[in-house]
């Protein structure tokens, strides 16, 4: 007895030691790259650990008049060491974002520091730049240097912190995420929408087609979901562009002058046209697997009872697809709102989404803490809608086929 | 029965789905109010494509189908009025079997009140008061083919159509249900076309049984004719066991003919009239078939050998050959009867009404 | 077999010997790293035998960072711009290159002293004067052509569209000057509030007509298929269509941007060596000169100014109308203020892409 309960407990051990390469897979490639991106996004600690007494006394200073010399000792020092070292450019990179101007104050002054024998640091750093004699210079510093911070998170949503450390709006000409995120969960139910408006019809063909005839029609709808993703891009550019086949065809047929053509892409139609048609075969799927286990008796069942085809799809047909369209609007919907590829080579300038602008931030800003606290913002996003859609229509109802 | 006027009638009605091969063939039948009418035959033999015809979902490619007098072909089914019952039920699993029942009659603009009242009656006619607000996947099969009853006759149609409603029930709740809807079809007094091929389950259920064979009605008569009378050698072999002979008219005199079997005649009951020299099956059910001790009681005599036996409780089994044909013999089991061993000869005897010469199948050649 | 003899084995094909590697140089494509490669590269594979594999890029910092940060540094050396060769040598993505271990010119002059202003780092020297310009196709207007910057932002004269490069960097000269801001005066413009907004202004005025582009190579190719009606864009790689392909481009010199750039070795190459040779080669005066025979970019040490190529090697089309550096083209020309996008970049490109998206 006992003996056979050991053998089943081994048997399980050794079933659950086969996923853990699973387990250490999604580990080492999803998890710790959240957790370093989350805590990216809030933690900082670049210039508290290039300049931590400089840090440490600028805590203790009241902000309002100049510090006192002993932080401009300090301070000299730590930035000479820090050119020593080569992390000068990163803290002249951080507080630079607190306060534009600051980078080439920062290296400037070291660069000069390190040529000077004297007595009066002050001196000679206000000497080697001006900013030093502004307490904003310093108070730049001293926001720079808190390891933890809300500034990326305040930064995602067009906010800042003012010279007293309130919160306020940023300036007009500066605000983008807000809006930007506007657009892209509008864009994304856009999407959604169309996916549905598109895929529904033709998952329902599928389903209610012969066998043979169906899987021909389900192979058209995978052949594009195999290709690669940017021959399909491509493919769209080459349609609609200004002068792609379309608008030739339209101004050959005469229906549209030379100067007339029209903009249907490289603009937010693009990056709408391209996405759906890319994401099309996440809603058709989930859709007509749903859509495979309706008996076709329940349509003959409601028309054979009296009703119309209008209220038998309604009230007969259609609530029974709803788990197949909830899956493949959560599937379309999350995967649009972090879509890059397709807005970013089809989208022109009003039609970038989000992850446009974190991948910007990745590559060519390189202000990795603001990519990070945006990543968050979308990742709370989607937690968000697969909660609501859980409390609404329950997560175990969603069939993915 | 007979004094009630026909409700359903197919008149020459023909389909095929692909133009070339007739699914159903010159199909006469009429239903008469009231009539509990089964559709009886093998699977492909064209059943429920005559169900499809006449609840509107396919289209005959010959011929026409009234009813009440009516020719119905421009009809879409959903004003037919016909009650249906599928196979698998075929009920709305995303609503409650309140709402299923009253899904017909919100089709039909009926008033909230009288739809629950309605609801409420058809429940009670299938004994499932209290059921109405779970759903169908937390019913059991019985209780579910109970609901799709009731929701075909709830909106109190005329006419109702069962496609093998019991195929997926096992064979004690199959009886049992059999029963039910026998129950519920008398007390309404509804006419009802059931589709099985199942045969016991058409003998218990039906006022008259059309045995379909090749898309054609081989006979339609009541279970008891069936059975006694058959006319063709499918019917008499599909319903029942039956011993068939095969041979020729040696001579024919009245309702009576001798026919010559592998050298031996037979003398047979005529069903339809026939020419001498013509072909013939003779069908003779095992258990008229006696063991007769003494010669001359019975006009058909033979002496066989048993091949083999069968005990079978309430009767005894036994192989053998008649005339160079397989042939089985039952003899109910009865003190006197026993002692017959395999291998022993005996002396086997029928009478001539109890042996029937049959007219030719229809078959699906012409 | 034993299984370790299988790890080792593998172990040794991961770790092969990286000497043997051949160097990994980053150029920016198309004909500028044709130029690149004929009259730096292959003479310096010929002479030390050391071989290089090119790879391209679009400028920035951001992979060199990626591949410094994560300790798999790929990229050898990387020829970039003098903004991304200062900002990487202060954030130690670079290694040090002392001017001083550079050859001296042909005179005996030292290297330090030989450079012409701001385009000496700590970590590498501009070899070449480039300028952003803008260009257009002869034929796509009639008598009337567009002959200052500030027509390419005149939609009224010259309807079409503009391509524009996808970033801050040149595009608010651009409208500074096309504004009538004198170029010496542009960035004291940018350094307020209300230069920044004119700029802005000035760039909102042609912003629906405008195609962006990414790289060097779009421009010219955006032009010859008719996309856009003019565009800013390197003044080689127009010179090169110009040149070899006989398109009938034109570039208006007026308000031309220039700028500098060289190699820079990533901090941590394991070619470190090789490396180091490849840029005191291409710090030669007369590597320098030479690619001024393959495109119109100009030498950044005086001692290489009298050795530019007189005519375009492969077409004999004489250099001096094309170069960037020639004094005719030079009357309203501005300096590119790295220094000024050091400190304002960052927070420039942020409102670009804030107004881009608007
Ligand atoms: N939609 C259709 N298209 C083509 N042929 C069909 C179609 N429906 C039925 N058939 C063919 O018509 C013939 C009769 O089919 P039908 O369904 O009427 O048989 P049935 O008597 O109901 O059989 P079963 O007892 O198996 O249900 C079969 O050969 C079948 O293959
Ligand atoms: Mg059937």
């Amino acid at each position: 007895m006992a003996g056979t309960v050991i053998a089943s407990r081994r048997a399980r051990l050794r079933a659950a030691a086969l996923t853990l390469p699973l387990i250490a897979f999604v580990g080492v490639t999803f998890i710790a790259p959240l957790l370093s991106m989350l805590t990216r996004s809030v933690y900082d600690p670049v210039v508290a650990d290039a300049l931590p007494k400089t840090i440490a006394l600028l805590r203790v200073w009241d902000g309002g008049q100049l510090p006192p010399d002993e932080t401009f000792e300090t301070a000299a020092a730590e930035l000479l060491a820090a050119r020593e070292e080569r992390t000068l450019g990163q803290v002249a990179t951080r507080v630079n974002r607190i306060e534009p101007g600051l980078r080439s104050v920062i290296t400037r002054t070291a660069r000069k520091l390190a040529r000077v024998e004297t007595d009066s640091w002050r001196e000679a750093m206000i000497e080697a730049a001006d900013a030093w004699a502004e307490p904003s210079t310093w108070r730049a510093f001293r926001r720079a240097g808190q390891s933890i911070t809300d500034q990326h998170y305040l930064h995602a949503v067009d906010l800042d912190r003012d010279g007293s450390g309130g919160v306020v709006a940023q300036p007009e000409s500066q605000r983008i995420y807000v809006s930007l995120l506007g657009r892209t969960l509008m864009l994304s139910v856009a999407i959604t929408a169309l996916c549905v408006l598109l895929g529904y019809p033709i998952a329902y063909l599928i389903a209610r087609a012969p066998p043979n005839k169906g899987n021909l029609l389900l192979l058209l709808v995978l052949i594009p979901f195999w290709t690669s993703l940017l021959v399909r891009t491509t493919s769209w550019i080459v349609l609609l562009q200004s002068q792609g086949v379309i608008n030739d065809t339209l101004v050959a047929l005469g229906l549209l002058g030379d100067d007339e053509r029209l903009s249907m892409i490289y603009n937010m139609n693009g990056t709408v046209v391209a996405m759906t048609h890319v994401l099309l075969p996440f809603m058709v799927l989930p859709l007509y697997s749903v859509m495979r286990t309706i008996p076709p008796q329940h349509m003959s069942a409601a028309a054979s009872l009296g009703a119309s085809f209008a209220r038998s799809f309604w009230r007969v047909y259609w609530p029974q697809t709803l788990p197949g369209i909830g899956a493949g609007s959560l599937l379309v919907f999350i995967l649009s709102i972090g879509y890059y590829i397709t807005p970013a080579l089809v989208g022109g300038r009003t039609g970038q989404l989000i992850s446009n602008m974190i991948a910007y931030h990745m590559q060519q800003s390189l202000n990795w803490s603001l990519a990070a606290a945006l990543g968050g913002i979308l990742l709370a996003c989607v937690v968000a809608l697969y909660l609501l859609y859980d409390r609404l229509v329950g997560v175990e109802r969603m069939k993915l086929g | 029965m007979a004094a009630q006027p026909a409700y359903v009638e197919f008149d020459a009605v023909s389909k095929s789905y692909d133009g070339v091969s007739q699914v159903v063939r010159d199909l006469h039948l009429t239903v008469r109010e009231g009539e509990f009418l089964t559709l009886l035959g093998p699977s492909g033999s064209g059943k429920t494509t005559c169900l499809m015809m006449l609840a509107g979902f396919e289209t005959p490619s010959g011929g026409a189908i009234r009813i009440g007098g009516r020719a119905v072909d421009d009809v879409p089914p959903r004003k037919r009025d016909i009650g249906m019952v599928f196979q698998n039920y075929a009920l709305f699993p995303h609503m409650t079997v309140g709402r299923n029942l009253a899904f017909p009659l919100q089709a039909r603009g009926m008033e909230k009140s009288a739809v629950a009242e309605r609801v409420q009656r058809a429940l009670q006619l299938v004994r499932l008061q209290g059921f109405e607000d779970r759903r169908p996947g937390q019913l059991s099969g019985g209780q579910q083919q109970r609901v799709a009853i009731a929701r075909a006759l709830v909106f109190e149609p005329d006419l109702v159509l069962m496609d093998e409603p019991l195929g997926a029930l096992d064979r004690r709740l199959r009886e049992e249900m059999q029963f039910e809807i026998r129950r519920i079809q008398r007390s309404l007094g509804v006419t009802v076309v059931y589709v099985t091929h199942d045969q016991t389950e058409a003998m218990a259920m039906s006022d008259r049984v059309a045995v379909f064979n090749h898309g054609r009605i081989q006979q339609v008569a009541p279970p008891e004719v069936l059975y006694e009378e058959p006319e063709r050698p499918f019917v008499a072999t599909f319903i029942g066991d039956n011993n068939l002979l095969h041979g020729r008219v040696h001579s024919v005199a009245e309702d009576i003919c001798e026919v010559a079997v592998d050298g031996q005649i037979v003398k047979a009951f005529l069903v339809a009239p026939l020419d001498v020299g013509q072909e013939v099956s003779l069908a003779i059910r095992p258990e008229r078939v006696s063991l007769a001790p003494d010669a001359g009681l019975y006009s058909n005599e033979f002496e066989v050998r048993i091949e083999d036996t069968t005990f079978l409780g309430d009767h005894l089994r036994m192989q053998t050959v008649v005339c160079g044909s397989e042939f089985v013999i039952k003899i109910p089991n009865i003190i006197g009867h026993g002692g017959v061993l395999p291998g022993d000869t005996v002396r086997i005897g029928w009478t001539t009404t109890d042996c029937r010469a049959l007219a030719p199948d229809l078959g699906p050649a012409d | 077999m034993p299984r370790w003899f299988l790890l080792a084995a593998v172990a040794a094909a991961l770790a092969a010997p990286t000497d043997a590697d051949p160097l990994t140089v980053v150029s920016w494509g198309g004909s500028y790293e044709r130029a690149s490669k004929r009259a730096v590269m292959a003479p310096f594979t010929a002479k030390t035998g050391i071989e290089i594999q090119v790879e391209n890029y679009n400028g920035g910092l951001a992979q060199i960072r990626a591949q410094v940060e994560t300790d798999n540094v790929y990229w050898d050396v990387v020829d970039m711009d003098f903004a991304d060769m200062v900002r990487g040598c202060d954030e130690g993505l670079l290694e040090p290159i002392s001017v001083d271990a550079l050859p001296p010119a042909a005179d005996g002059a030292l290297a330090a002293a030989d450079y012409m202003p701001q385009t000496v780092t700590d970590c590498g020297q501009s070899q070449l004067f480039y300028s952003t310009v803008f260009a257009y196709k002869r034929d796509n207007f009639g008598a009337q052509v567009p002959t200052t910057i500030a027509d390419f932002f005149d939609l009224g004269k010259f309807p079409g569209r503009r391509g524009m490069r996808r970033k801050a960097f040149s595009n608010l000269e651009f409208a500074l000057m096309a504004d009538g801001v004198p170029p010496d005066h542009v960035y004291a413009a940018l350094d307020t509030e209300a230069g920044i907004e004119r700029a802005f202004r000035k760039l909102d005025s042609i912003k629906e007509e405008i195609v962006w582009w990414a790289a060097g190579a779009q421009p010219p190719q955006m032009l010859a298929d008719g996309e856009v009606a003019m565009s800013t864009a390197y003044n080689g790689r127009i010179f090169n269509a110009q040149v070899l392909e006989d398109q009938p481009f034109v570039v208006v010199w007026d308000g031309q941007l220039l700028d500098t750039g060289g190699f820079g070795i990533v901090a941590g190459t394991a070619n470190l060596e090789a490396a180091r040779q490849l840029v005191a080669y291409a710090a030669e005066s007369k590597t320098m000169a030479r690619v001024s025979q393959y495109i119109s970019y100009g030498p950044t040490r005086h001692s290489a100014r009298p050795l530019v190529a007189e005519r375009h090697l492969e077409t004999g089309t004489p250099m001096a109308p094309h170069m960037p550096t020639s004094a005719p083209n030079l009357v309203r020309a501005l300096h590119a203020d790295w220094e000024w996008w050091a400190d304002r970049g960052d927070e420039m490109n942020e409102r670009f892409a804030a107004w881009l998206a608007r």
